[in-house]
C-alpha cells in the first residue's frame, strides 16, 4: 500500500504536464480559426477549445478516456449491443482489437521462450553451436523490426500462410533474443564446485541437467521472460501493420494515422500499454509464486 | 596378514600445463591409508593437498604414477560411489530444501523412494540437526551448513570420506564444536577420512595420521603417526603429548621450507 501514493503522485504529475501540452500544442488551430474568422479569443475560452476539438494534435487525457469508455465499456452498457457478448467481440470494441494483438502476442512469447530455450541448451552443449549460433542470434536483433515484418508477411502469404502465424513469427523473433541470452547465463551459472559435486556421485549429464542447471537458471529465465513479453507484443503491434490494418492495435494505430485520428491512436497506445503491464504483472506473479516454492527469499 | 589399505599411492605426479610453465602440483607422493584411518593433509597453500584428495576422488587425472581406492582405480571407485566428497563451502542446493538436497545423492543413485526419507532422517540425526529437514539453506548458519553438507555425503554410506578444508570458513568456536562432532562421527561410523586442513590444532586434535606437505613442487615431507587415544576432549590440546606432535608437524612444516 505503501507504493500507492508514489504511483498516484506520478501520474498525477504526467497528466498536469499532459493537460499543458494539449493546451500549448493545440492553441495554434483555435488562434488560426479565430484569426480567420476575425474575432478573438480570451484566455479561458482559449484553454477550454483545446480541450474539446474533433482533431486535436494531442488529445487531451478526458477525450482520450472517453474515447477508451466508449469504445469498451459503454457498449455493453447501452445501445443495442448492451448486455450480449457481442458487446466486446465487435469490430468497434477495443476489447475485440487488444484480445486479437493478446492471442497472437501469447503464441509468440511462447514459441519465442520455447526456442530460445532450446538454443541456450544447445549453446550450453555443444562447443559447435556455442561459436556458431550466438553471432547469429546477435546480429538477427540488429536487423530492424520494421525492416524484416513486411519480408516475413510476403515470404508467408507466398506459402499460403496468412493472419495469425505470420505475426506469431515476428513476435518470437522478438521474444526469444532475450530468453536465449539470459537462459545461457543461467544455464551455466552453477559454480565449477556444483558441478564436481555431481560428479562426485557420479550424475549422468541428463540428471546434471534436470537437477542442477535447470533449476540454477530459473531466476535468469523469469528476468528474461519479463523482457520477451514486452518484446513480443512490440513485435505483435508491429506485425499487423503492414497486413493491412484489418485487426489489431497496430491496426488500430495505422488506421487512426490514415485519418488523423489521434484521439483513436492514443486511446490503442493506452490499450497497448495497459495490456503489457498485465503481462508484466502476471510474469512477475508467477515468478514471485515460483521463487517462492523454490526457497528463494522474496 | 594386514588389510589391503584403502586408498594407496605410488609415485604420484600431477603437473598442470599452465601458460607460464608446468605447475608440479603433485610430485612421488607415496601414501597408503589404511582402514579406520583419520588422515589430515596439512600444508601451505599450493602444495598439492586439495589436488591428491581430487585426484583420490577422480576430478583431477594424475600425469604419473598410480593411485588406487579400495583396490580399483579412482574412476571406479568414484563410479562405484565409493567416497562421499565434502566442499570448502557447503554448495547446498538454494532451491531445495536441506531434507531434499540430502535426498539428492539418493535420488541420482537411485534409490528406492520410500527409502530415502528414512536415511534422510537417520543422517540429520548423525550431524545434530534433527528437526530442520523442511528448512531451506539459507536459513541455516554456516556452520548448520557445513554440517548438512557433510550428512549428504554420508547418506549413501559410502566408507570413505574426503573433507576439503570443510571447516575453513568457519569461526573458531564453531569449528571446536564441528571437530568434536566430526571425532565423534568417524567413532561411530568407523569411515576412513582424509581430511585437508591449514591449521595444526586441528590436524593434531583429529587425526590419527598427519601427512605433512610442501609446494613446489607439492610434495610429502612428513607422515607423523599420532599416539594419541582414540578418546580425544577438547582439553587433550593441553596435553604435552599433543603439543609434542603439533611440534613435530610445526618442524615438518618449516622443514618444507614453505614460507621462503
Amino acid at each position: 500500500m505503501r507504493f500507492i501514493l508514489p504511483i498516484l503522485t506520478v501520474i498525477g504529475l504526467i497528466i498536469v504536464l499532459w493537460y499543458a501540452g494539449a493546451v500549448a500544442l493545440n492553441a495554434k488551430w483555435t488562434l488560426d480559426q479565430a484569426s480567420r474568422a476575425g474575432t478573438t479569443v480570451t484566455f479561458t475560452e482559449l484553454v477550454a477549445d483545446t480541450m474539446s476539438q474533433g482533431r486535436p494534435r494531442l488529445p487531451a487525457p478526458h477525450q482520450v478516456g472517453a474515447e477508451l469508455w466508449n469504445t469498451t465499456i459503454q457498449p455493453c452498457l447501452e445501445g443495442r449491443r448492451a448486455g450480449t457478448l457481442e458487446c466486446v467481440t465487435n469490430r468497434r470494441s477495443l476489447f475485440h482489437h487488444a484480445w486479437i494483438t493478446l492471442s497472437v502476442t501469447l503464441a509468440g512469447f511462447g514459441i519465442g521462450t520455447l526456442l530460445g530455450t532450446l538454443l541456450a541448451v544447445g549453446i550450453v552443449y555443444n562447443r559447435a553451436m556455442d561459436a556458431s549460433v550466438m553471432p547469429w542470434v546477435i546480429a538477427s536483433q540488429t536487423i530492424p523490426i520494421l525492416a524484416i515484418a513486411p519480408m516475413i508477411i510476403v515470404v508467408m502469404n507466398a506459402v499460403g500462410l496468412q493472419g495469425f502465424i505470420p505475426k506469431a513469427i515476428i513476435a518470437t523473433y522478438l521474444s526469444f533474443f532475450p530468453v536465449v541470452v539470459g537462459m545461457v547465463k543461467g544455464l551455466r551459472s552453477p559454480e565449477v564446485m556444483q558441478l564436481d559435486q555431481m560428479r562426485t556421485w557420479n550424475a549422468s549429464a541428463s540428471q546434471t541437467f534436470w537437477r542442477l542447471r535447470l533449476p540454477a537458471s530459473v531466476p535468469y529465465l523469469f528476468t528474461s521472460l519479463k523482457v520477451a513479453v514486452a518484446a513480443a507484443l512490440v513485435g505483435t503491434i508491429v506485425g499487423e501493420m503492414p497486413t493491412g490494418a484489418v485487426a489489431g492495435l497496430g491496426a488500430r494505430l495505422l488506421a487512426g494515422s490514415y485519418y488523423g485520428q489521434m484521439v483513436q491512436i492514443w486511446s490503442a497506445l493506452l490499450m497497448a500499454a495497459g495490456l503489457a503491464g498485465l503481462l508484466i504483472f502476471v510474469v512477475g506473479a508467477v515468478d514471485k509464486a515460483v521463487s517462492k516454492r523454490m526457497g528463494y527469499r522474496a | 596378514m594386514t588389510p589391503a589399505p584403502v586408498i594407496s599411492a605410488e609415485t604420484l605426479s600431477l603437473t598442470f600445463e599452465t601458460n607460464d610453465g608446468p605447475v608440479h602440483a603433485l610430485k612421488d607422493v607415496d601414501l597408503t591409508i589404511d582402514k579406520g584411518d583419520f588422515v589430515s593433509f596439512i600444508g601451505p597453500s599450493g602444495c598439492g593437498k586439495t589436488t591428491f584428495l581430487r585426484v583420490v576422488a577422480d576430478l583431477e587425472q594424475p600425469t604419473g604414477g598410480t593411485v588406487s581406492v579400495n583396490g580399483m582405480t579412482p574412476q571406479q571407485a568414484r563410479e562405484a560411489r565409493a567416497y562421499g566428497y565434502v566442499f570448502q563451502a557447503a554448495g547446498l542446493f538454494p532451491w531445495r530444501s536441506i531434507g531434499r538436497n540430502i535426498a539428492l545423492p539418493l535420488e541420482i543413485m537411485g534409490y528406492d523412494k520410500a527409502e530415502i526419507p528414512d536415511r534422510v532422517r537417520r543422517v540429520l540425526e548423525l550431524v545434530d540437526l534433527a528437526g530442520f529437514e523442511k528448512k531451506f539453506p539459507w536459513q541455516l548458519s554456516g556452520g548448520m551448513q557445513q554440517r548438512a553438507s557433510i550428512a549428504r555425503a554420508l547418506s549413501f554410506d559410502a566408507d570413505i570420506l574426503l573433507m576439503d578444508e570443510p571447516f575453513g570458513a568457519l569461526d573458531e568456536i564453531v569449528r571446536d564444536h564441528l571437530n568434536e562432532q566430526l571425532l565423534d562421527l568417524w567413532a561411530r561410523t568407523e569411515k576412513t577420512i582424509c581430511f585437508v586442513t591449514h591449521s595444526i590444532p586441528e590436524a593434531v586434535y583429529l587425526s590419527t595420521k598427519i601427512v605433512v606437505m610442501s609446494p613446489r613442487p607439492g610434495r610429502v615431507t612428513d607422515v607423523i603417526e599420532s599416539t594419541l587415544p582414540k578418546e580425544r576432549p577438547l582439553d587433550i590440546r593441553e596435553s604435552p603429548e599433543f603439543l609434542e606432535i603439533a611440534h613435530r608437524v610445526r618442524e615438518g612444516l618449516r622443514a618444507g621450507h614453505s614460507y621462503d
